[in-house]
């Protein structure tokens, strides 16, 4: 038997839920009913449609979901465009999980955590969010600000709504960018709403969506007085291979797929600023 | 030839400096003699580096798609053959002519490196050009040459050593007639049988790599996407398949700048596997001037040409190629 | 040491020929690559710089990765690798007339294709191939090699070989390569050791004089990065450069690539092929690109070689001084040029 590494398994798509206008979660399988394999929260898998081709997505579903995995996906290029089409019963191919993951183990835990997302942006940190409330002892205060562009945007609603926002020791800010009617939340950008909700910077925190999003975050919690290598992020770059040999996710000496997606500001630091 | 480098130098001095120009398009000195690079010129100081001599073979035309759309006005040196590559990148409006300041230079023909140490020449370091003769010398001994048996591809069946536009020119020698030969080597392909000819095209086409060098250093090549880079054009283009690609890849291309090659040579120049690749292009210039009579890109940066204008005296497909062209 | 005479090798070839694949230096429509080895074929060993490296005989350019039949909502994998396995054990080969240079980029190659997780169609070829490398004696002037520590009189591999005008030595070094020995021990001689010695130094003569044998490295090291990175001058090092992939494609060690499906009659292949970070489109995702300008990527290549490799790789620098892209950019780019201009000369 020849390791599989470049091949994939054959997945079955359950489910489909439309999260917004544009982003679909797809709940899949393995052929025998089962979870394709197990991951950490933070890694990914290559999903593919043959003959289209195959993207690195995010594991959205939390490790401790045994029955299945789910990936939300935002149309938004060929691959996602056909993906969107697929129906339930349709297999798919999935190869993972790649990448270092959220190191929830050692560095998150007995810590406040702070998550911070954008957009699509969620679907990294719902894994490592329902991974906390899992092991909801093990962690200390959790606080959660999403942001999107408007209410239709946010990915999750419903989770979110009914089960974060009622989990003790847990607070849930929502923001979308513009006024909308129906909406009475708070309105405004991400960046600014950090600042207003007067945070405790000694919190552990996570960042992930818009590169614009992360740049003016980031700069808003330094100001509060975070410490920068006690804030993460995940990386996006193309990727064709996912173990480190095809070469374009390439940043300095670090291979996104297989030193990433995953990391440390202080580390980003380091790097070249060419992600 | 030194003459008119200094000359060039000289110019391209006054120019920057008179602020007239924000940038001089031309050579710098590489790490040997026979290697000069394309460059840009900002400052009189970056023209330390500047050079003109035989090996100049590059033509510097495609360059100006980026150049004359900066700030400023570029003044640029071309050779004869480079001249109707400009023209023709006018005439589709890929560059900006206002822009750019034109100097026409002499060309004595250009010289190919590679066909230096074809003759089982090594290590060269060091190439000395005399009127005819070319002087080599190497890490194992010195060899003369004669100028003609080492020309660039595109040299030895020079069209013209008229410039086709300039703005001014430095010519300070007398240049050499035209060789009038470039349909020599399609006459010998059309003699062929067509299982001789296809054999031919596929041993030639079997070595591409795909490496692209022959498009993007095309200055018909001048579409912002290609459509070989085009995922959903169902054409893959960087797969390597001999029963395929690489056999339509470059047919493609000929046909995609027939009617627009001024025949500048730089295709067959570049390859790495020196694949003869303009003679699909001139079979199509053979072609067109054979079917609507006699016509070559570039002489004029505007007014119809051959394919891409109507006449009712335009040749039937049926009658095209004596009744075989279906 | 062993020896057979020059005029006797076709002998050589063909006896290897009888049980294994045999690839080596091939002149066809002018140009010399490696082919399979065939009576009559033009062999050329002397070629110190075949256009393609060896690389594509472990690395193709492109190469089928898996087929997928689908029927309805439902896939079925078909991986190729069983018959790749199964016709390498059949077939082994031998890789004939690598140089110094060339089987030092395998080593690197080796790193990046044979670490966990292993590139299983690349190590399935790579552990069917004895490679027999034979020593330089005449380098030219784009030969750098010395400058990455690689002797070109000595090369490495399973099977060393020195050519000289009347006879091609021959000394294993490896198991697979005293295996090789065996198969053909009977058409050599015994003998060779001072003429070897004899070519060695020559050669070495040569090598000192050679126009690069003294360029810098010293500055080329992870902790400049940044400040390499950073410079000014990778703008008007790259501005000549039309983003084609020649110098990827000749160059030993590049080994980057692309995945793609391809739909045929009886399903979809899926295949992977070369890509060159040159290109525009390598890095280009639906939603942006990190790479927009050819200073970047062309800077991304030869920071690649000069810095980002080496520092996960223990220093090992992924250029190995062959000169194929000194030779053949379309404008006369190259990575000599890059290290002079940020790392200079030993002497300057």
């Amino acid at each position: 038997m020849i390791e599989e590494n470049l091949i994939p398994k054959i997945g079955v798509i359950t489910d489909v839920r439309r999260d917004t206008p544009d982003v679909k979660t797809f709940r899949v399988v393995g052929t025998d009913g089962k979870k394709l394999f197990k991951h950490m929260p933070g890694q990914c898998a290559m999903v593919s449609v043959p003959g289209v081709g195959e993207c690195m997505f995010s594991i959205t579903s939390s490790p401790t979901n045994e029955e299945y995995m789910e990936f939300s996906i935002k149309k938004c290029g060929c691959v996602t465009e056909v993906i969107h089409s697929l129906e339930v019963g349709q297999q798919i191919t999935v190869r993972g999980p790649y990448g270092k993951n959220f190191r929830v183990e050692e560095d998150f835990k007995g810590q406040d955590l702070l998550f911070i997302a954008g957009g699509i942006g969620l679907a990294p940190l719902r894994s490592v969010i329902n991974y906390v409330r899992h092991y909801r002892s093990n962690y200390g205060k959790v606080v959660i600000v999403y942001g999107a562009r408007s209410k239709d945007d946010l990915v999750d609603i419903e989770e979110i709504q009914n089960e974060w926002m009622n989990e003790p020791n847990t607070e849930v800010y929502l923001t979308i960018d513009r006024p909308q009617e129906g909406w009475d939340g708070h309105v405004g950008f991400v960046p600014a709403y950090v600042k207003e909700l007067g945070l405790n910077p000694n919190m552990t925190a996570v960042l992930c969506g818009p590169p614009i999003m992360i740049k003016f975050t980031l700069a808003g919690l330094l100001e509060i007085g975070f410490d920068k290598s006690r804030v993460f992020t995940t990386l996006e770059l193309r990727m064709k291979c996912g173990i480190g040999k095809c070469g374009r996710c390439n940043v300095g000496d670090k291979f996104v797929c297989k030193d990433g997606p995953v990391f440390r500001m202080t580390e980003l630091d380091e790097l070249p600023d060419e992600y | 030839m030194k003459d008119v480098e200094l000359k060039m130098l000289e110019r391209a001095k006054q120019l920057l400096e008179s602020g007239e120009v924000a940038r001089v398009i031309g050579w710098k000195k590489g790490e040997f003699y026979f290697d000069p690079a394309p460059a840009s010129f900002e400052t009189v100081e970056e023209l330390g580096d500047f050079v003109y001599n035989g090996f100049c073979g590059a033509n510097l035309s495609k360059y100006l798609i980026q150049a004359s759309k900066k700030e400023g006005k570029t003044a640029i040196f071309l050779k004869p053959c480079d001249s109707y590559s400009f023209n023709q990148l006018v005439k589709e409006h890929r560059i900006v002519r206002e822009n750019i300041h034109v100097i026409a230079i002499e060309c004595q023909g250009k010289l190919d490196i590679e066909k230096i140490k074809a003759q089982g020449i090594s290590a060269v370091t060091e190439v000395e050009e005399e009127g005819e003769s070319v002087t080599v010398s190497s890490l194992y001994g010195e060899t003369k040459l004669n100028k003609a048996e080492i020309l660039l591809g595109k040299c030895a069946s020079c069209k013209g050593k008229t410039h086709q536009v300039k703005d001014e020119e430095i010519i300070l020698h007398e240049m050499p007639a035209p060789i009038n030969n470039r349909f020599d080597e399609v006459a010998k392909l059309e003699a062929m049988t067509e299982d001789e000819r296809f054999a031919f095209w596929r041993e030639q086409l079997q070595k591409c790599i795909r490496c692209n060098a022959c498009r993007n250093v095309c200055p018909a090549c001048s579409c912002v996407k290609c459509v070989f880079d085009n995922p959903a054009s169902g054409i893959e283009a960087k797969a390597n398949d001999d029963k395929f690609e690489e056999q339509l890849f470059h047919i493609i291309r000929a046909f995609h700048v027939a009617g627009r090659c001024t025949d500048c040579g730089e295709c067959s120049r570049v390859c790495p596997q020196n694949i003869p690749l303009h003679l699909l292009n001139r079979k199509f210039i053979k072609d067109i001037d054979g079917l609507y009579g006699e016509f070559q890109a570039g002489e004029t940066d505007n007014g119809k040409t051959p394919l891409t204008s109507y006449t009712e005296s335009d040749v039937e497909p049926n009658n095209a190629l004596g009744g075989e062209a279906k | 040491m062993l020896k057979i005479a020059k005029e006797r090798l076709n002998e050589l070839y063909a006896k290897i020929n009888e049980t294994m694949g045999l690839f080596m230096p091939i002149k066809k429509a002018g140009e010399v690559n490696y082919h399979v080895w065939g009576e009559g074929k033009e062999v050329s060993l002397e070629t110190l710089k075949t256009v393609k490296s060896p690389k594509n005989m472990f690395f193709p350019q492109t190469e089928n990765m898996m087929k997928f039949k689908t029927e309805g909502k439902n896939i079925e994998i078909v991986d190729v690798r069983e018959k790749l396995a199964a016709a390498a054990e059949d077939k082994p080969f031998v890789m004939f007339g690598v140089k110094a240079c060339d089987y030092k980029a395998i080593e690197v190659l080796d790193k990046v294709f044979l670490a966990e997780p292993v590139d299983t169609y690349y190590q399935i070829r790579r552990n069917a191939a004895t490679i027999v490398t034979l020593a330089c004696s005449k380098p030219e002037e784009s030969c750098f090699c010395s400058v990455f520590g690689i002797d070109a009189t000595a090369p490495q591999g399973d099977v060393t070989t020195w050519l000289d005008e009347n006879y091609l030595y021959w000394q294993a070094n490896t198991e697979k390569g005293e295996n090789l020995t065996k198969l053909v021990e009977t058409l050599f001689e015994k003998g060779g050791e001072a003429e070897v010695e004899t070519q060695k130094a020559n050669t070495q003569a040569i090598l000192e004089k050679l126009p690069f044998a003294n360029l810098d490295l010293s500055r080329f090291k992870p902790e400049n990065l940044n400040e390499l990175f950073d410079d000014t001058r990778w703008e008007e090092m790259s501005e000549a450069c039309l983003g084609c992939g020649t110098c990827t494609f000749v160059c030993p060690t590049c080994q980057c690539f692309d995945i793609r499906d391809f739909k045929t009659n009886e399903g979809v292949i899926r295949y992977r092929c070369w890509d060159s970070c040159m290109y525009s489109d390598f890095t280009l995702m639906a939603h942006g690109n990190s790479h927009t300008t050819q200073m970047q990527r062309f800077r991304q290549r030869f920071m690649h070689k000069l810095v980002y490799y080496p520092s996960q790789n223990d220093g090992l620098y992924s250029c190995v001084g062959c000169g194929r892209c000194v030779n053949k950019c379309p404008q006369r780019l190259n990575i000599v040029k890059v290290i002079k201009t940020l790392g200079g000369n030993k002497n300057d």
